[in-house]
């Protein structure tokens, strides 16, 4: 198996994967599917420990079997992956078609998962994917997730990563959209003891856009990572991203962000935000932000805050009868709303709403 | 009714109020003038429980409960409004959110029935009539963009829709122009009743042309040096604050 990263490569500097590397991971048992997975009305495809659950999932005509993977990049987790990956979802939408909402569940409750999902759509289809992963107790879920959007082509793609808190989840997620296509996407990170979503998103034609946002909620001991890589290879594409970090005890969270610039892509609009709020002072953000311009004829913006809740904005809901947890929990969800605008699928919006909610409850 | 009896507060080391007596009867509506760094605002945050001034000494009882043991969600729920000198800006939070929440928050502690959406919109479009304001003012963000006038409007807003017994209303009237003056002076004088009683913190008269009080105390270096009738307010603003710390 190709070795884990570590911390001495520069993309792996605020990651430390050796608590993972100490582990070995038996094959899991057959895991009776929870009975409390999201149901939002649309179709939906199973994946049980990486494994695909025909008599859990709907039938859908533009999902097809899996195919062998050659990995052509360097990236460790991707080549991990590769060695081992055993299955995964292949969507494949034809072009102008409108595909609707797909819901993707992953569930786990052990070993090493390694899916390999792969989802393309032709010219001027459209989709919008909302994946929910959870599970129950240790593994590592190591999905690598492949998307071609072809010209005009828009895919949403909505993430809660909800995975048990003892679990280590190392997602890949890599999308090119070529001229004119958009992808939209949204992650919630909640779960797994440590985490980290990789994004690789290359805008290969002219006016192709992505939204590459996410909202990190993490407590006790949790460690999250989001990191992205945004590539504008033609002229006039647009990237915006927001991300939110919300940390509490001893939580710690990372952003990474680089947008890169070819010289032909002129009249580039990057865009990218990044801001936490640390809940305890034992809480701990680190934030890398990278730009990478070889055209003249840009605009780049990127900034970074992190700082505590505002306690004058606190007691003015209190001063309105609000109850303190009750206010603060109205200010921490303010806080994410920018995050969240993506969302724009209101069965997935009111699922990513229940999430924060818990979040916030179970504290 | 207020009574607060010799009441002493610090920030840090700084005594800033130094044994302020005073009672306001239900149904009144008393003034407190003072020159700058009289401790007018802190008068009015020590009453509604903002975090940093210390109590050092006296009490504030309202209704018979001492409101100072209590925080500032219970204070509001006894009956309590502070309309801010400064409202906060609430980035996120949608002002037809905010307020029901608010609303419902209160009248949860008081017993009462919540209200749901529908009928909570009803009752705040009456209220945003009332005092001249447009319906959009419930889909911004509180406070967010909103001119002086505008943030003044929606503290009189809510204070219409929680009904408090007793309003403290903090230089209300710094920032107005003469037409958001009169609006939120109406908006007050809405409220009055025999049940209803307010506080109202000013530097200038002006403000007292609109909500006209039955006394006026005026504050100075952390006592309240004099008392009088609406009068008082006429004289100070023709012979100006000096003098009085020494009185």
């Amino acid at each position: 198996m190709t070795a884990l990263p570590t911390r001495s490569l520069e993309a792996w500097r605020y990651t430390d994967l050796r608590p993972l590397d100490a582990m070995s991971f038996a094959e899991a048992p057959a895991a009776p599917l929870p009975d409390d997975l999201p149901d939002i009305g649309v179709p939906r495809l199973v994946f049980v420990n990486g494994r695909f659950d025909a008599a859990a999932s709907s039938t859908l005509m533009f999902a097809h079997g899996f195919a062998t993977v050659t990995e052509e990049s360097d990236l460790p987790l991707a080549l991990i992956n590769a060695q081992h990956a055993q299955d995964g979802l292949t969507l494949e939408i034809p072009a102008g078609v409108d595909a609707g909402v797909v819901l993707l569940i992953s569930y786990a409750n052990g070993g090493a998962l390694h899916p390999r999902h792969r989802i393309s759509l032709g010219a001027g289809a459209t989709l919008t994917l909302l994946e929910v992963i959870k599970g129950e107790g240790v593994y590592w879920h190591n999905p690598v997730t492949d998307i071609v959007l072809a010209q005009g082509a828009r895919l949403a793609h909505y993430r809660l990563q909800n995975e048990s808190r003892e679990a280590f989840h190392l997602a890949t997620i890599r999308a090119a959209a070529a001229a004119d296509a958009a992808y939209e996407s949204f992650t919630a990170v909640m779960g797994a003891k440590l985490s980290r979503a990789e994004f690789h998103v290359e805008l290969t034609g002219a006016k192709a856009h992505t939204h590459l946002n996410a909202a990190q909620l993490l407590g006790g001991s949790q460690h999250g990572d989001f990191t992205s890589v945004v590539r504008h290879k033609a002229p006039d594409c647009s990237s915006r991203q927001t991300v939110k970090s919300v940390l509490s005890d001893a939580a710690r969270g990372v952003f990474q962000g680089r947008i890169e610039v070819d010289r032909v892509a002129q009249k580039t609009d990057g865009y990218q935000m990044s801001q936490a709020l640390l809940l305890s002072p034992a809480a701990e953000m680190d934030i890398k932000p990278e730009l990478q311009i070889f055209a003249d004829d840009v605009k780049c913006s990127h900034g970074a805050t992190i700082g505590a809740l505002d306690e004058e904005q606190v007691f003015y809901l209190r001063s309105r009868g609000i109850p303190e947890d009750t206010a603060r929990a109205m200010l921490i969800r303010a806080f994410l709303t920018e995050a969240l605008e993506p969302v724009t699928h209101a069965g997935a919006h009111a699922l990513f709403e229940a999430a924060i909610e818990t979040w916030w409850t179970g504290k | 009714m207020l009574e607060i009896k010799n009441l002493s507060a610090r920030i840090g080391d700084k005594e800033i109020l130094r044994g302020v007596n005073l009672i306001v009867p239900d149904g009144e509506i008393h003034a407190i003038m003072g020159p700058n760094g009289a401790g007018k605002s802190t008068l009015s945050y020590v009453l509604s429980g903002r975090e940093g001034y210390e109590v050092t000494g006296g009490e504030a009882i309202y209704n018979g409960q001492d409101i100072l043991a209590l925080a500032p969600e219970a204070r509001a729920a006894a009956g309590m409004f502070l309309a801010f000198q400064y409202p906060v800006e609430l980035p996120g939070v949608g002002n037809a959110n905010f307020l029901r929440t608010a609303l419902n928050a209160v009248r949860r502690a008081r017993g009462e029935a919540e209200l749901d959406a529908v009928a909570f919109l009803k009752l705040a479009r009456a209220a945003l009539k009332n005092l001249s304001m447009q319906d959009d003012m419930l889909k911004r963000n509180v406070n967010v963009g909103f001119s002086g006038g505008e943030k003044k409007r929606n503290e009189v807003l809510q204070m219409a829709l929680l009904r408090p017994g007793l309003a403290i209303l903090d230089e209300t009237d710094s920032g107005l122009d003469i037409d958001a003056l009169k609006i939120v002076a109406e908006g007050v004088n809405a409220l009055r009743s025999p049940v209803f009683s307010a506080l109202v913190i000013t530097h200038y008269q002006r403000l007292l042309d609109y909500i006209v009080p039955d006394r006026v105390h005026v504050l100075a270096a952390g006592k309240i040096v004099r008392s009088g009738g609406p009068e008082l307010a006429l004289e100070l603003e023709a012979r100006g604050y000096a003098g009085l710390e020494a009185a």
